[in-house]
């Protein structure tokens, strides 16, 4: 048996790959499930099934993918464009930062001012902590990985600082800012429900970057620039300005992500606002193929995870933890059966081996 | 104000400890070509597996071989991943280092929810009382052996002249006759090992416990160190001193009346910022290995 | 085994093979690379591989060398069945190779580099592995210090140090892949007596080459490959390079030409390629004397150069191009070709003097704003210059997005509209859909053809426009050149291939060291003298 390269791939192999994927990833997260002394089988109808059969756990899977809709497409939108930001979770929380600024300061704003105002301040946020690394990149050609990852700790500590210096809470003096005003507060999208409107400014922001990316000039510039960056600047593409546009963009939608949080769930700045969102949300674009649609659906499939993990840790005492643990494996399962699609396997019996010839040692 | 000056300079050395570890770690990876994302993650698995297995058995010694082995699986499946697979380097590093982190959280919790176990014995600093000097064993072994041992290597073997030759270009190497991917897999395995001494060093030698946050940023910093070292072992040590001097500074800062308005947080941040100065300032235009970030296939 | 080496060298045209092939076939998914090919080389003889860009010939080299493995086929070596996993059994087997893109190491030394496939994993001795190396140089009459880093070497040091570095691990048959293709004609001359030299040592040596002349210059025996297959073996003395040529096209040749224009002859297209004098911008050219008043230029440079640091890699370049005019850029590979292309193409500034295209100068423009000049461009680089996993379409349009967006929206009836006529117009053998990666070189060569063409330029600036086609695109590239020029545009063609020139251009300008040494009217472009220019021997004025 030995692998030989496909010359075209037939339709059933890619779904094919990622069925495999989903099996072997199920089949790796069983083990510590039972370590924790549950069953996998009801655990596992917990983590998928038990959140989507009720309107309650359907709404929840809702809120939980909002910030993951966020993170996932800001990271798709820099990756299509070749730029590596892996910055997102700091962006985010920058985000959550300007907005909590503005609604703390301007906490009196009626609603339709306020909630535009936070969404931008969320915006603004984002795109300027992915600012440095993009300008550092676009002028000095410094490798935007190292430096957008080392800037997640240090959002972490701006966030940490405001909560323990300036924005400590005036009313209980702990470690939380003050309430946003009231008019920053994300109306509920469905009645009774918590799903608020940031779920549907999600939605019209995937939709609108997928507009962009493939039905645009703009979208065919980014991604020219991303799969071939030569071969863009021969074809007149500003490479450097693509990539730094697109920096700039995918951190002001993670931002947004951080202001849909702060606006519509926690409504007001918390150290712990942002749960890994932004290094998730590099899982989502990946497993989502870079495009809108996967995006929206990879998040769905995490959110609904996410809230079996919830429900899995107080009804089986498992560590909400496996949520985390079967998306990474799941991402790495599904990169790695792809890979194997442009094979095929040859069942044929190799020739019988034989040992080559010493060389011989004088000539 | 008075900065105690030998106080400064012996934190500098037990901070930069660890990053001198992973940092030569993630440097013998990346001369082969391979950026090793799943550093940070490798570095909370020693970390994690060293505290874990010490405090089962009592024994640090025992912990570090444990944070050691689990390094070199980790360096497998990277391999697994960036080697055999060919995946995208960024993604299947960051995916590992996620999934690694979890794993330990979601084992950390199972075990230990709510409490905050604590070793018996840990590693004992060598000459106590002596300023400057009382380091641990695994610092010593840092500056004294792992340093110049890994320089020597990289220079003068035959094992070095094939990292850098897989590194730099590989065809080269394979029309050599060096297996590609036999070197990436042995320059991961060794350098996994080498993170998880960095991880493991914090919990077996300095702290004796184990926190959620315990690496918090620490591997990527080594990823930076590396660059701005321009995969050159010594000057990756001075880098990996320029954070553990800021971080010593701020550390000693912190306690001193002058500067006590100053934010503490601001002060955490400082080695990052100092580091990403440093990048900006002696990172311009670094010449990458030939063969980073590629994939080795052969028909 | 030793009786049969001194057997060799008692008599090395009759040496028992050393390395035997035998009905190798190999495919790369639907691509049968090598079909039943069988070939054996003897100790002391010196065998050339000859085949066209594509025939097969470098995969079949990487099967001997372990680089790529076989579907079928086996491999003997002294007879003996042999399994190469890898180079390091080719190397243990005694096989050594030299592939056409060097393979060493720039940011190593010489020495490092040719001890790397000897030395262990511990200590290398740094100085007994320089007085190795210096003795392996010695034996070959190669003078290079062995602490000098690889990437201060020039191409013909480079190639002299993978021929040390074969032998240095004591090989008997020497596989030296396209070997000339980047060489000076010195260094070509220097190659010979080095191979000369290897095949008194008893040697067995397989040349692979397109180059007719200098198989018949330094074989004893020649195979030929078509399309995979083995199509001829003859001993060297017995055939002429009417014959080869014939063996090399086979009928396919002027088959394939068949879509080229009407105006273009058959015999042209099957001899141009393999050096035959005829071109077939012959046909084609304008009837226009060389009395006639010269053309208003399209593309003017003037005294254009670049440099990067101190160091100059082109300067003083003055040159026209007139409408309705080919002028061709002839040089040795590495002599400022590539920078002239860049600067052309916008993807590199010019240090010094003006580009002006119709009057307009260009020197400092933008790719858009060169292309709306009516600036079009062909470089060499067709990776460089295609986004490969994108559909053929995007690439058509890439450089036209805002013609076919309305309201903001790219218009996909329109983009697939223009794809179809293009794929019609210029022989695309595609759909609109499909990436780019997985076309031909041919066809990616007739989508950038087409990215360009169909913009109407004023002048196209061409680099090595045929380099690794079938003949078939290779005629219709130089019938589309020849029509572009009847149209009235202006067209300047760098090309390392002489005969490609000759057969084109209405002049020929020759580029040694970044500059241009000389300008001669194709009549008086002999490839003699252009060879003698070439090498910065003669400077005509």
């Amino acid at each position: 048996m030995k692998f030989v390269l496909r010359g075209r791939e037939p339709r059933w192999v890619a779904p094919t790959a990622v069925l495999v994927a989903v099996a072997v990833t199920v089949a790796l997260t069983a083990l510590p499930i039972r370590l924790a002394g549950a069953n996998p089988v009801a655990a596992f109808e917990r983590y998928l099934l038990t959140p989507l059969s009720s309107v309650n756990g359907l709404h929840e899977v809702l809120l939980t993918a909002t910030p993951l809709m966020f993170t996932g497409i800001a990271v798709a939108i820099a990756f299509r464009a070749g730029y590596w930001n892996i910055g997102a979770e700091g962006q985010f929380l920058l985000g959550a930062v300007g907005t909590t600024w503005v609604g703390t300061t301007w906490a009196d704003l009626p609603a339709p001012v306020a909630l535009p105002l936070g969404f931008v301040a969320g915006a603004v946020g984002g795109a300027v902590w992915a600012l440095a690394p993009a300008w550092l990149k676009r002028r000095a050609g410094i490798d935007e990985v190292v430096t957008t990852l080392l800037l997640n700790p240090v959002a972490l500590l701006v966030v940490q600082g405001l909560l323990n210096g300036p924005w400590r809470n005036s009313a209980t003096g702990f470690t939380d800012s003050d309430r946003l005003g009231s008019g920053f507060d994300l109306p509920p999208l469905i009645p009774d429900s918590r799903v608020h409107w940031g779920f549907a400014v999600a939605l019209a922001v995937i939709l609108v970057a997928g507009v962009v990316l493939t039905r645009t000039a703009t979208g065919v510039r980014v991604r020219a620039a991303g799969q071939a960056p030569q071969a863009a600047a021969f074809s007149g593409i500003d490479v450097d300005r693509v990539q730094f546009r697109a920096a700039l963009v995918s951190g002001g939608v993670a931002g947004l992500g951080g202001a849909s949080t702060v606006m519509g769930v926690q409504h007001q700045l918390t150290s712990g606002i942002s749960n890994s969102y932004g290094y998730t949300g590099v899982i989502v674009a990946t497993l989502g193929g870079l495009g809108a649609i996967g995006v929206l659906l990879v998040s769905l499939l995490l959110g609904d995870i996410s809230v079996g993990a919830q429900n899995v840790s107080l009804v089986l005492q498992v560590p909400t933890q496996l949520g985390a643990i079967f998306s990474a494996l799941l991402m790495l399962a599904v990169l790695s059966a792809m890979s194997w699609r442009r094979y095929r396997v040859q069942w044929r019996r190799p020739r019988p081996a034989t040992t080559p010839e010493p060389a011989q040692e004088t000539g | 104000m008075s900065l105690n000056l030998l106080a400064l300079l012996g934190a500098m050395l037990t901070i930069a400890t660890p990053l001198i570890w992973a940092g030569v770690g993630e440097l013998v990876v990346e001369r082969t070509g391979v950026l090793n994302l799943g550093i940070e993650g490798t570095m909370y698995l020693g970390a994690f597996v060293g505290f874990l297995v010490a405090l089962r058995t009592g024994s640090p010694w025992l912990g570090l071989l444990a944070a050691v082995a689990s390094g070199v699986v980790a360096g497998v499946l990277m391999g697994l991943f960036a080697v055999t697979l060919g995946l995208n380097q960024h993604v299947s590093g960051l995916g590992l280092t996620l999934l690694l982190i979890a794993v330990c959280e979601f084992t950390f919790r199972m075990l230990y929810a709510g409490e905050r176990p604590t070793l018996d014995t840990k590693f004992d600093v060598l000459l106590p009382g002596v300023e400057v000097l009382d380091q641990h064993w695994l610092t010593y072994v840092a500056f004294l052996v792992l340093a110049p041992g890994s320089w020597w290597v990289l220079r003068s073997t035959g094992a070095g002249y094939r990292l850098r030759a897989v590194g730099e270009s590989f065809e080269a190497a394979d029309v050599a006759g060096i297996s590609v991917s036999g070197v990436r897999y042995a320059a991961l395995m060794v350098g996994g090992a080498f993170m998880a001494v960095g991880g493991a060093f914090l919990t077996l030698s300095v702290l004796g416990s184990f926190t959620l946050d315990i690496i918090n940023g620490r591997g990527w910093v080594c990823i930076a160190l590396v660059i701005f070292a321009r995969w050159r072992v010594w000057p990756a040590v001075c880098g990996a001193l320029i954070f553990a001097g800021t971080d010593a500074l701020q550390l000693q800062l912190a306690i001193t009346p002058a500067f006590g308005d100053v934010p503490r947080e601001l002060m955490l941040a400082l080695p990052y910022l100092a580091v990403i100065v440093a990048l900006a300032v002696w990172g311009r235009s670094v010449r990458y290995p030939g063969s980073y970030l590629k994939a080795h296939r052969r028909a | 085994m030793t009786p049969q080496r001194a057997g060799a060298d008692a008599d090395p045209a009759r040496g028992r093979a050393l390395l035997e092939l035998a009905g190798v076939t190999k495919r790369f998914g639907d691509l049968v690379a090598n079909d039943d090919v069988s070939l054996s080389v003897g100790a002391g003889e010196v065998v050339a591989m000859l085949g066209e860009n594509g025939a097969g010939k470098s995969t079949l080299m990487k099967i001997a060398y372990g680089l790529v493995r076989p579907d079928a086929g086996e491999l003997r070596v002294d007879g003996r069945p042999v399994q190469l996993g890898s180079p390091r059994d080719a190397m243990r087997a005694g096989i050594g190779m030299v592939t056409q893109e060097f393979s060493l190491v720039e940011t190593m030394t010489v020495s490092e580099n040719v001890a790397l496939s000897a030395v262990g994993l511990g200590r290398v001795d740094a100085a007994a592995n320089r007085r190795r190396v210096m003795a392996a140089m010695e034996r070959l009459g190669v003078q290079i210090e062995p602490e000098r880093l690889v990437a201060t070497l020039s191409i013909g040091e480079r190639q002299r140090v993978e021929i040390v570095k074969a032998l240095f691990h004591d090989c008997r048959v020497l596989i030296l892949d396209e070997p000339t293709a980047v060489l000076t004609p010195q260094d070509v001359r220097s190659l010979f007596e080095t191979i000369a030299r290897l095949r008194t040592d008893g040697l067995g040596v397989l040349f692979v080459s397109h180059k007719l002349r200098e198989v018949a210059e330094i074989s004893d025996r020649v195979v030929v490959l078509r399309r995979g297959r083995m199509v001829g073996d003859r001993p060297t003395a017995s055939v002429d390079e009417a014959e080869l040529a014939a063996l090399m096209m086979g009928g396919a040749a002027s088959a394939a030409a068949a879509p080229a224009g009407p105006s273009q002859s058959r015999a042209g297209a099957v001899a141009d390629p393999v050096g035959g004098a005829v071109g077939l911008g012959v046909e084609t050219r304008p009837t226009a004397g060389p009395a006639e008043a010269r053309p208003e230029p399209v593309l003017r440079l003037t005294d254009l150069g670049v440099s990067t640091g101190r160091r100059a890699l082109l300067s003083g370049i003055s040159l026209t191009v007139g409408a309705g005019e080919i002028v061709g850029i002839a040089g040795i590979s590495g002599n400022g070709q590539t920078e002239l292309v860049d600067v052309l193409a916008g993807v590199r500034p010019a240090s010094s003097g003006t580009v002006h295209v119709a009057g307009r100068d260009l020197t400092r423009a933008d790719v858009a704003t060169r292309l709306a000049a009516g600036l079009g461009r062909l470089t060499e680089d067709r990776r460089g210059s295609l986004v490969p996993q994108m559909s053929v379409e995007h690439n058509l349009v890439l450089e036209d997005l805002p013609r076919f967006t309305s309201r903001g929206l790219l218009d996909r009836g329109a983009v697939r509209r223009h794809a179809e006529q293009l794929i019609e117009r210029f022989d695309i053998r595609a759909r609109p859909g499909d990436p780019v990666a997985t076309l031909s070189g041919g066809n990616m060569q007739k989508v950038l053809l087409a990215r360009s063409l169909v913009r109407e330029p004023r002048v196209l600036v061409v680099a090595q426009p045929t380099r690794g086609l079938d003949v078939g695109s290779y005629a219709y590239v130089h019938e589309q050149l020849a029509a572009l020029r009847d149209r009235g545009a202006g067209v300047l063609v760098v090309s390392e291939d002489l005969d490609e020139l000759r057969g084109l251009c209405d002049r020929v300008a020759v580029l040694f060291r970044g500059r241009i040494v000389g300008e001669l009217p194709i009549a008086e472009a002999s490839s003699e003298r252009l060879g003698l220019m070439m090498t910065g021997v003669e400077v005509a004025t």
